[in-house]
């Protein structure tokens, strides 16, 4: 029965997240929200599939955080984190002790005992790692600055829940009973220096093991060729990790993220990191249900204006906290934007740290019930807030602020050409104009390569092309062509259009990475589109067919009227799309156009262009002839 | 001995029943050069430097081609333009092809008759060889009788075997000196050479 019980609710939380995952994708709310929505709706509140143990699923989905600390600590260089430092702990630990003493000296403020207070000030001030790193990188907002700092106050948080584990049994006062949670943990019934070794020991021993033992392992399990066994050593170590720091009464998550970051260096970091993804993607999902379903509904009809008044209260409060210290690290105002609203809710360590207070009986029962409300409706706020951010705040900062934090170079020279991207395609095009004696004038998004090219002494200007002001900047006015060689797509679309808006005489050619591009391109009626491959392709069938032993003018005419064919049957797929263009990324299409174009390749005719030089007509006739002699 | 070069083109080798014949023999017969412009320069991008210092390397020079359009490929034409230049072969301090022999090898498809005044194209091949011979004249070389397969079009197998095995009789006895190249000019098809004496 047990078992029967365990595949149903299985099946009932895999089904939900099947069911509204792509349904919020679809509308544009993120994965995140999704998974919460599918708790919200099976959980006791609404659906009932799955009841109280939402709880008890969450403890282990928790697990999924883990996994992401891991997989964030093996994506990390050590070197990052060193150059984070300062940011980790000042941002990290001013954001953490400003935020608790804000919301503590309020709770005092409003007839709370001190300690209850204090305890308060302190749950309340972390904020979810799951969710906002979650959604920062949904976004693909990891890399600007509002989400490197993000990060860096995300992980001190996760330092900081350990000095607060330790610090709950002194506010508790003698009044506390032993915490029975917390009773297993090795620390408890050692004097404090022998605590500081033993947190000690379990980092070294995870530095050292990281260092020595995993690399000899993970070339044993190699040579076994037993692909699963993969999996199971990188299981096995994040869950060892996970159980060491519980041992030592530490964060597990911080365990795992130290033990990623010391493993970021190792040959097997990809194997590592493939493995434990899948596992990380689940178990994460899991946790956005467990919370959506614990969101008890019951509880904040009996009071609606209380709970939301403090959760709007709060993440407010922690937000005018975030937004000062945004200004003092010198975010510009759109970044500082972003990382307060990721930032202000309240994380999934205050579910522990909450369930912890009731044990040490510094809350009330009615208290924590109230709280853990507030905390699972402040968690399915942040991707809400997000895309509050991102569809209404972020459209008015220009874009290139939010992909970097650098300002367009100033421009000061005009030439008739421009070149978009300066990348392995864009260069090439550059290099041969500029042999040629031809000038252009290049942009580029890659502040790294601009440096890079500079230092070469070739001048490139760093900005988005895709911005008005920046292709006016670049002379766009005077010039004759615009090259765009971008690397994406999306971006290669807004350059052309706003170059077709605004400067109409430009002459476009235009960078495509493949049919789909092309199509796009055809439909907003560029005239001049490079599909990337296809001469290197054709190239590579001209050597092939000569090295077979076709003649070498043979083959590269055949290339040319091959590559003729291939753009004309491109042009007639592309009026033949039109109808149904919303299909056109799925797969079976793409196989479908694949196969109409293989079928145009057999029209025979082509193989047989060159007829002037070979008259077999003739030969015919002049043979006629001489039979009608005959 | 005489080192003897063939520049070979043919757009459509592969297409061709004379050419392709002709060439199973005079790729290989030693000492003669062969140089397929088509297969060496597929875009027409031709290498002058290479082809200069293979004329330089050689004592006589054939042109080998269909005779299209009273006339050679396209790539003969461009290779005449590129690599005959100014001050090298011609112009007062062009000397470097003085004293070689120049020659086509080419298959027609009309009959020999055909190429003569009362015939159906109403001159003889050597008029319309005239921008070659003169070519020749002006690069300081003799222009040496074309050798020229007539009739093409009208030929078996085993008539143009036949005419490759002259071919080949043709350039063995140029490279090993056994005739004397004095009377070549003034002769109508170079294959007349087999019936001079050798000689010795």
């Amino acid at each position: 029965m047990d078992q029967h019980s365990l595949l149903f609710q299985s099946m009932v939380y895999l089904a939900a997240a099947i069911v509204f995952v792509p349904l919020a994708k679809k509308m544009g709310l993120g994965a995140v929200l999704g998974y919460l929505i599918a708790g919200i709706i099976i959980g006791p509140s609404l659906l009932g599939f799955i009841g109280r143990e939402g709880e008890d699923i969450m403890h282990f989905a928790e697990f999924g955080v883990v996994m992401m600390l891991f997989l964030i600590g093996i994506e990390l260089e050590p070197a990052l984190l060193w150059r984070l430092r300062s940011s980790i702990l000042g941002l990290g630990g001013l954001q953490v002790v400003l935020s608790a003493a804000a919301i503590a000296g309020i709770a005092f403020l409003i007839g709370q005992p001190l300690n209850t207070s204090l305890a308060l000030g302190m749950i309340l001030s972390l904020s979810s790692t799951a969710i906002v790193l979650q959604t920062l990188n949904e976004k693909g907002w990891m890399g600007t600055s509002a989400g490197q700092s993000a990060f860096s106050v995300l992980l001190f948080q996760d330092i900081a829940v350990i000095p607060m584990l330790a610090i709950f049994p002194l506010l508790a006062g003698n009044a506390a009973p032993e915490a029975t949670a917390h009773a297993t943990s090795l620390r408890d019934n050692l004097p404090g220096w022998g605590q500081t070794l033993v947190v000690l020991g379990a980092v070294a021993t995870i530095i050292i093991a990281g260092r020595y033992l995993v690399r000899p392992l993970m070339r044993i399990i190699a040579r076994t060729r037993v692909r699963e066994l993969f999996t199971a050593t990188a299981l096995l170590m994040v869950v060892a990790i996970a159980v060491l720091m519980n041992l030592v009464g530490l964060s597990s998550a911080l365990g795992a993220f130290l033990g990623g970051v010391v493993l970021a260096n190792s040959e097997y970091r990809h194997e590592l990191e493939s493995d434990i993804e899948p596992f990380k993607g689940l178990l994460l999902g899991l946790f956005f249900i467990a919370v959506g379903a614990s969101i008890d509904f019951k509880l904040i009809m009996e009071q609606p204006w209380l709970i939301m008044g403090l959760v709007v209260g709060i993440m407010a409060l922690k937000a005018i906290v975030l937004l000062m210290l945004g200004k003092i690290f010198k975010l510009s105002t759109d970044q500082n934007l972003l990382f307060a609203f990721a930032l202000a809710d309240i994380g999934e360590f205050a579910f522990v740290l909450l369930s912890f207070t009731h044990q040490t009986r510094l809350m009330s029962e009615e208290m924590t019930a109230m709280m853990t409300a507030v905390v699972a409706i402040s968690m399915a706020m942040t991707p809400l807030i997000m895309l509050l951010y991102e569809k209404v705040i972020q459209p008015h900062y220009t874009r290139s602020e939010v992909k970097a934090e650098r300002e367009a170079d100033e421009i000061n020279e005009k030439n008739a050409v421009i070149i978009a991207g300066f990348g392995r395609f864009g260069s090439m095009t550059g290099r041969f104009l500029r042999a040629n004696g031809i000038n252009a004038t290049i942009l580029d998004l890659d502040s790294d390569r601009v440096d890079a090219l500079h230092n070469l002494g070739i001048k490139v200007y760093y900005g988005d092309a895709s911005r008005y002001d920046l292709l006016a900047a670049a002379g766009a006015a005077d010039a004759k062509m615009l090259i765009i060689a971008t690397d994406h797509a999306e971006q290669t679309l807004e350059i052309v259009k706003i170059a077709q808006r605004y400067f109409p005489h430009l002459q476009l050619l235009v960078r495509a990475e493949n049919n789909e591009d092309t199509f796009e391109l055809m439909d907003l009626g560029v005239l001049h589109i490079y599909r990337e491959t296809v001469d290197t392709s054709l190239r590579v069938g001209v050597d092939a067919l000569r090295m077979l032993g076709t003649r070498a003018y043979h083959s590269e005419r055949a290339a040319r009227t091959f590559f003729r064919q291939d753009e004309r049957s491109l042009k007639g797929l592309s009026a033949l799309r039109d109808d149904k263009k919303q299909y056109i990324s799925s797969m079976k299409e793409r196989i479908d156009e694949m196969e109409k174009l293989i079928t145009s390749d057999k029209i025979k005719t082509w193989v047989d262009e060159g007829q002037g030089w070979d008259p077999e007509t003739l030969r015919d006739e002049i043979r006629g002839e001489k039979s009608d002699e005959a | 001995m005489a080192r003897v070069l063939i520049n070979f083109a043919h757009p459509a080798l592969e297409k061709s029943r004379v050419h392709s014949q002709l060439l199973r023999v005079v790729k290989h017969i030693p000492g003669v050069t062969f140089n397929d412009l088509y297969e060496q320069y597929p875009d027409l991008d031709i290498n002058v430097a290479r082809e200069q210092q293979l004329l330089e390397q050689h004592d006589i020079i054939f042109m080998q081609h269909p005779f299209y359009w009273y006339s050679a490929p396209a790539i003969v034409k461009q290779w005449m333009d590129l690599v005959l230049e100014h001050g090298w072969a011609y112009g007062h301090k062009g000397k470097a092809l003085t004293g070689k022999y120049f020659s086509n090898i080419i298959s027609a498809g009309g009959s020999e008759h055909s190429y003569s005044l009362e015939g159906h194209h109403g001159h003889t091949i050597h008029d319309f060889l005239l921008p070659f011979i003169q070519t020749a004249k002006l690069c300081n070389m003799q222009y040496a009788a074309p050798f020229v397969l007539y009739g093409v079009h009208r030929q078996d197998l085993s008539d143009i075997q036949e005419d490759a095995a002259q071919l080949k009789q043709v350039l063995e006895r140029l490279r090993d000196d056994k005739f004397d190249l004095t009377p070549l000019p003034g002769l109508a098809n170079l294959n007349q050479l087999l019936q001079l004496p050798a000689q010795t």
